[in-house]
């Protein structure tokens, strides 16, 4: 599973080597909540140089789903005749009513399922019931969305809905450097999303920003090795696009997905958490699948936006903030006691932040916060 | 009625013939004893001289009750057993409750009866006492079981975080996260065939050859619900020393590490039903190493880490990249992430 300690050995050298000619602080991003979890789960971050920085942007599903969207369908699971299918992550969001939890507390219907599918099934077994699905995500759980729905038309499930909150990746990142707020050397790619959307993908970053750009897979000594690189051109002051996960990605990607993706959805102008609008960034059902959409099936007005008070999610997605300037995070902000969604998901930099690097604090004990582990 | 093929009405809970039926026809060929036999309101049990006791209880409501490798049945006696064992005790009787749905197939009960005796059998333990109620909630795949237990602690025998030191090392009897996997992909992904099976068994027995061996054992706690974090966190806390565990002795198979990885959940955190973190002197290490391995629910066992001599009550992993991070204890309900 991780790979020969040779070849990290080989990538941890070549990135300190690189990094100590550097001469400068360096900061990369990825924007994959499943890198998020693989270097603060292995403990790549206590490996790296001093000077080299791996920031979490906005890579998690639910971390970028924007307040309102939240508020939504938690509001949707309250109505008595639905049942609201979600992917665990988001059941413990609060919005600004309590969260899917609180709400399945008090007699929603909620149910947690793996996929699109299982929750078309659920509507199949039980006609009784307005099945939604609450689906959030990248270009990687999208498709199974599409599908789901696809399915539901030809079997004419009428009692199954989805209400889409999709996100692509690349518009995002484009949002991001354009907004000028944060200072990168380079990206380092998501693993998942590319093997939907290939690499070429990441082309403009390269080209219109002069930034270099590394696909990688989760493992430690993957990652290990896509920083190396992306430390080795910034500090020749290249920038290529690099595929280091061919065995999972292709330059143009997976056609098959991308066609179901056509079908159903559209590109559109969609609110993120931290970035505001962005256009062409969301994926919305298109009007000939609007029997499955269901923002027209239960008439739902677009909901305010707004952010929990003194919560920093937004800019942390962005980069623009650490947990550590949060004054919320590990004081009233915990995975016990969540405010903003980043402590919620097991993807969320905040979450990783607190569980993985001591931040937060002992029950009992004096506060450590920001204390990490030192030998 | 013949409770032998129908299914389970209200009035089998009812305390009157129904019950009598249910008892006489399900529970005492099974479970049948001297104590229980007599059908007394509490089990009698012998005195204990000198000794402790030492006295537990913990209600099992897993779902599905049936799974690879057990069913609700074997769980709820392992789960008391080693309750008691952990605690330096021997198990002396089990009370048992049933709360079923209305509508449960009886043949379903017996099944589950059935994988209790097995598992009482295989713990050398003894139900005494037990109780039947039906409630009309729910689905008819529900059924809920308490079981109490008490056991004897020898004069002088004590485990506790209190006697920790650091130098002090940390074991584990096999490989971690099996149990709660295996229900996981059972409850959520049944399409999903796996070679994965629970672990639960009765850990008093391999935990009476390791006292045997080495009697001053400092701690032992079975890493259930929370896993091994929640266990090692609480060492932590607990004794207010640092607990630091290294990741590549942690024996975790790699079928297990697959289905955690698929599910999104850390290893550390997955329930366990059949394994015991035991704390014993330096000096004791092997000694315990070599009793553990040579009993056939110790095969696996491993050294996997020690007490440091840092007084910051935290729990850290060295993981097998050489990194170092914090763990804690799991928020509760594991949320099974989006992709």
């Amino acid at each position: 599973m991780m790979g020969s300690g040779s070849d990290l050995c080989t990538s941890l050298s070549r990135l300190r080597v690189s990094a100590g000619s550097a001469g400068r602080e360096l900061v990369f991003m990825e924007v994959c909540g499943t890198h998020t979890t693989s270097a603060f789960r292995s403990g790549l971050h206590s490996l790296m140089p001093d000077n080299v920085t791996l920031l979490s942007g906005p890579g998690c599903p639910v971390c970028v789903t924007a307040q309102g969207d939240i508020d939504l369908l938690i509001e949707l699971a309250q109505q008595p005749q639905v049942t609201l299918c979600t992917y665990g992550d988001m059941l413990r969001v609060p919005g600004a009513r309590g969260s899917l939890e609180t709400a399945r507390g008090h007699g929603a219907s909620v149910r947690i399922v793996y996929g699109a599918m299982d929750a078309l099934a659920f509507a199949e077994q039980h006609p009784d019931r307005q099945v939604v699905l609450a689906s959030v995500g990248f270009e990687t759980t999208a498709p199974g969305a599409a599908a789901a729905i696809l399915t539901a038309q030809r079997r004419h499930v009428v009692n199954f809905t989805v209400l889409a909150s999709h996100k692509r990746v690349v518009p995002a990142m484009l949002a991001l450097l354009r907004a000028g707020e944060v200072r990168l050397d380079g990206f380092l790619c998501p693993g998942h999303v590319s093997v939907i959307i290939g690499s070429e993908v990441y082309r403009p970053i390269v080209e219109d920003h002069g930034l270099p750009c590394v696909v990688a897979g989760f493992e430690p000594v993957q990652m290990a090795a896509a920083l190396a690189e992306l430390t080795e051109q910034a500090c020749g002051r290249r920038a290529e696009l690099i595929n280091q996960y061919i065995e999972a990605v292709t330059s143009t990607g997976n056609r098959t997905a991308q066609l179901l993706l056509d079908e159903v959805f559209e590109p559109a102008e969609v609110r993120w958490r931290g970035l505001g609008t962005i256009p062409e960034s969301g994926l919305v059902i298109r009007n000939k699948y609007q029997a499955f959409d269901a923002q027209s099936r239960f008439n739902l007005a677009p909901a305010e936006d707004h952010e929990p008070r003194g919560c920093l999610c937004g800019q942390v997605i962005t980069g623009k903030a650490t947990p550590r300037d949060c004054k919320l995070f590990g004081t009233t902000c915990t995975p016990v006691h969540p405010i903003g969604p980043c402590m919620v998901s097991s993807e969320g930099t905040c979450q990783a932040w607190f569980k993985y690097r001591g931040a937060g604090t002992c029950p009992g004990r004096t506060a450590r916060r920001g204390q990490e582990v030192r030998a | 009625m013949n409770t032998r093929q129908g299914h389970v009405v209200l009035a089998h809970g009812g305390g009157g013939q129904m019950t009598d039926d249910l008892l006489r026809q399900a529970v005492l060929p099974r479970l049948g004893n001297a104590v229980l036999g007599e059908l007394l309101d509490s089990g009698i049990l012998p005195s204990v001289g000198q000794d402790k006791l030492a006295l537990t209880i913990d209600g099992y409501v897993v779902q599905p009750w049936r799974f690879p490798g057990g069913d609700i049945g074997r769980l709820a006696v392992c789960g008391t057993v080693n309750d008691l064992a952990v605690c330096g005790a021997v198990p002396m009787g089990l009370a048992l409750g049933l709360i079923i749905s209305e509508g449960f197939a009886v043949e379903e009960i017996e099944t589950i009866l059935d994988s209790i005796a097995r598992a009482a059998d295989e713990a050398g333990v003894k139900v005494v006492t037990g109780d039947t109620k039906v409630v009309n909630r729910g689905n008819d795949q529900d059924i809920f079981v308490s079981t109490a237990g008490v056991g004897r602690v020898a004069t002088g025998r004590r485990v506790s975080p209190d006697l920790v030191q650091p130098g002090d090392k940390i074991l584990i009897n096999g490989a971690i996260g099996e149990h709660g996997l295996t229900v996981m992909l059972a409850r959520e992904m049944p399409e999903v065939h796996s070679r994965l099976t629970s672990d639960v068994a009765p850990l008093n027995g391999l935990i009476e050859h390791l006292m045997h061996v080495v009697p001053d054992v400092v701690f032992m706690r079975d890493p259930t619900r929370a896993g091994l974090a929640g266990v090692a966190v609480d060492l932590a806390e607990r004794s207010g020393w640092r607990v630091t565990l290294e990741e590549s002795a942690i024996p975790v198979r790699p079928v297990a590490e697959h289905a955690a990885e698929m599910l999104g959940l850390d290893v550390l955190e997955v329930a366990n039903e059949g394994k015991v973190v035991i704390v014993v002197r330096p000096r004791e290490a092997e000694h315990a190493l070599t009793a553990l391995r040579g009993h056939p629910l110790g095969r696996d066992a491993a050294v996997i880490g020690e007490i440091a001599d840092v007084a910051d009550g935290m729990c850290e992993l060295r993981t097998s990249i050489g990194g170092r991070r914090v763990v804690q204890k799991p928020y509760g309900e594991q949320l099974p992430r989006i992709c």
